[in-house]
């Protein structure tokens, strides 16, 4: 029982990790971007190319992947999506669409279709017991990283001047912009960053999730869930709808397990039809 | 006796709706394609039943202005659907099991078109995306019923009102899937020409004014949410027919995103678009899929990323614009009979896109 509560919030840390850059481009920028989860693959594969071909340690690579995936989301950033922008959401769509396809058959092309894994050190296998309860070395590994790095985002967005510039362009771009906030630069920053964090959640998260190069297909329904149960107006809220969906599809996967999967669509469709502004947001009036 | 300003308006309906001659050379194109391409005829059935699909996504996105990522939860049912109505004799006649098999797809469609009611175009993407993932995760549930992944079998197909079997040749199932087409075509266009089909239109341009001139939005969007349900039902259960299997292909993620792809090169809010994007989009496929049967997907992702960047406002004003040159020459043609159209034709109307709320 606890054992599985355990896991259900290892689950959850990682798709916080994974989807709060996309919760905060959505509401930052309004921007749909379902192409998200490439990121996280492009993670995934760079830690694995590090890791199993060049012999890296493993957590060597994991900062190198957040590093290298901020910087290919950066450049994707300047280049592709500042067109994209002012267009329509089904322009959004269909634009994050077509590069998830690209990456899908790229990626495929590259690595090969079958499903891989990143070597992990022997120190990170198998669980122990703690006061009865199973405790996976490797989920525990991920729920510590997680939980750091959500303490020091909520930091960031808290306590610093870049912080407090995001916060005030998410609540009103047009005001922060007028208040001499440079609106698009937070934005290209925020978005590097978030791209930079689904990578290291792609690379985190391989030995759970599985990395192929269908990733960003398969999580993307995840990601959505997240940020629309949790809003897009803070960083508390996708944390908290990350822990409910993955507590909830684990314990879903564990209990029924004909009808795990429904679990967490049932969650996603009550909470649009209860609260289509997110369960944790408040009622802005956008 | 009707006020005059009824029998003026009424006037101006049946000549917005008058065919045009570019009309009868599509379908005419068609008709030939029966005779000429025999050869072609296995894809051109896929052409067909692709082509009626994305007319259904035309009647909600281009009309009613609904972004939906999940059509394929309606085909996926009609498809079952046929496919099991087939399997268990329960309706053997073909066209009657299509009926039955669209009308299915409506039922659901009209179930989940109250959660398409709440919310902007990211809760309807969600909510369309959520409807599709959940019908696939059900048909994955029930093998003992679909078939599960390794899909359902067994099933055959009576021949068409009792006389025509199918053939592997594909001869039957075109003549069938294009049959269809025109008369489910037919009754789309006399929907959107109808005083229905212009409030859809307001409720798409802007659903606040369309309430405060009297249009009630939700039934208007109910109404048509259940049509094209029911039209990517019967276009799922001739896939189904056709080919006499259905797998859990038929409700993946990327069929609706596929779809997407057909409308947008098609062009969308003239009909033809559905049909138009489901001719380029197979050939392109067949074409991609012969020089790179493993990847073809990479440039399918290229088309669309280049669509957005070019913008579809400008491939349709080339469209349009190429589509205003031949209704001229036409119209002189017919010896200048007609009067411009007023409102202006349909043309430019294809522009509008589906606008978030400006930021």
């Amino acid at each position: 029982m606890l054992t599985i509560l355990f896991d259900g919030i290892a689950y959850g840390m990682l798709l916080f990790v994974l989807a709060c850059g996309l919760s905060v481009t959505l509401g930052l920028m309004n921007f749909v971007n379902l192409a998200h989860g490439a990121f996280a693959m492009a993670g995934g594969y760079i830690t694995l190319v590090l890791v199993n071909r060049a012999g890296l340690p493993f957590f060597a690579g994991l900062p190198v992947a957040f590093v290298v995936t901020a910087l290919i989301g950066a450049l994707f950033e300047r280049t592709l999506y500042v067109h994209v922008y002012a267009k329509s959401h089904l322009d959004q769509v269909l634009f994050t669409i077509g590069l998830v396809f690209m990456s899908v058959a790229a990626v495929d092309y590259v690595m090969g279709s079958q499903q891989v894994f990143i070597q992990i050190p022997s120190a990170l296998q198998g669980r122990f017991e703690l006061f009865g309860v199973g405790i996976g070395r490797y989920r525990l590994l991920i729920i510590v990283t997680c939980g750091l790095l959500t303490v020091a985002l909520q930091l960031i967005l808290s306590g610093t001047r870049f912080g407090s510039r995001l916060r005030a362009s998410v609540d009103d771009a047009r005001v922060a912009r007028g208040l001499g906030i440079n609106v698009n630069g937070v934005f290209a920053l925020t978005f590097a960053f978030g791209s930079g964090l689904a990578g290291l959640g792609g690379a985190l998260g391989a030995e759970i999730l599985g990395l192929d190069p269908t990733f960003p297909l398969k999580y993307l329904v995840y990601f959505l869930i997240v940020v629309t149960v949790g809003g897009t107006s803070s960083i508390t809220g996708p944390f908290l709808a990350s822990l409910l969906i993955g507590i909830a599809d684990v314990a879903g996967k564990y209990y029924v397990p004909k009808f795990g999967a429904f679990v967490i669509y049932t969650i996603m469709i009550v909470v649009l039809l209860l609260r289509p502004q997110g369960l944790f947001a408040r009622a802005a009036g956008r | 006796m009707p006020s005059p300003v009824v029998a003026e308006v009424a006037r101006r309906l049946a000549r917005r709706a008058r065919w045009q001659p570019l009309e009868y050379l599509f379908w005419l194109a068609a008709l030939a394609s029966v005779f000429l391409l025999r050869d072609r005829h296995l894809i051109l059935t896929e052409i067909a039943w692709l082509g009626l699909f994305a007319l259904s996504l035309d009647l909600i996105l281009g009309y009613a202005g609904v972004i939906s990522l999940g059509h394929a939860a309606f085909f996926g049912f009609g498809s079952y659907a046929a496919a099991l109505l087939a399997k268990y004799g329960i309706v053997n006649e073909p066209v009657l099991a299509l009926v039955v098999s669209g009308l299915a797809a409506a039922v659901l469609g009209f179930a989940t078109s109250f959660l398409v009611l709440r919310g902007s175009d990211l809760t309807r993407l969600m909510v369309t995306l959520g409807v599709a993932l959940i019908m696939r995760e059900v048909a994955n549930q029930i093998p003992d019923v679909t078939g599960g992944a390794d899909g359902l079998q067994g099933v055959v197909i009576a021949p068409v009102l009792g006389l025509f079997p199918f053939d592997i040749f594909g001869h039957v199932s075109y003549v069938y899937c294009l049959a269809v087409l025109f008369v489910l075509f037919l009754l789309a266009r006399r929907i959107v020409y109808s005083p229905f089909g212009l409030s859809l239109r307001a409720v798409k341009g802007n659903p606040l004014r369309a309430a405060s001139v009297g249009i009630s939005v939700n039934a208007r969007l109910v109404a048509v949410y259940t049509l094209a349900a029911f039209y990517a039902g019967v276009a799922g259960g001739l896939l189904a027919q056709t080919t006499a299997f259905v797998s859990l292909d038929v409700l993946s993620f990327e069929r609706s995103a596929d779809l997407l792809l057909v409308l947008i090169i098609g062009g969308t809010g003239y009909l033809y678009g559905g049909p138009i994007g489901a001719v380029v989009f197979k050939l392109m496929q067949d074409w991609i899929a012969n020089l790179t049967p493993q990847y073809w997907q990479f440039w399918i992702g290229l088309v669309l990323v280049l669509i957005v960047l070019v913008g579809r406002d400008r491939i349709s004003l080339i469209t349009g614009g190429l589509r205003l040159v031949v209704e001229r020459i036409a119209r002189r043609w017919n010896a200048g009979a007609v009067p411009p159209p007023y409102p202006p034709p349909l043309a430019g109307e294809g522009r509008e896109g589906v606008r978030g709320e400006g930021r």
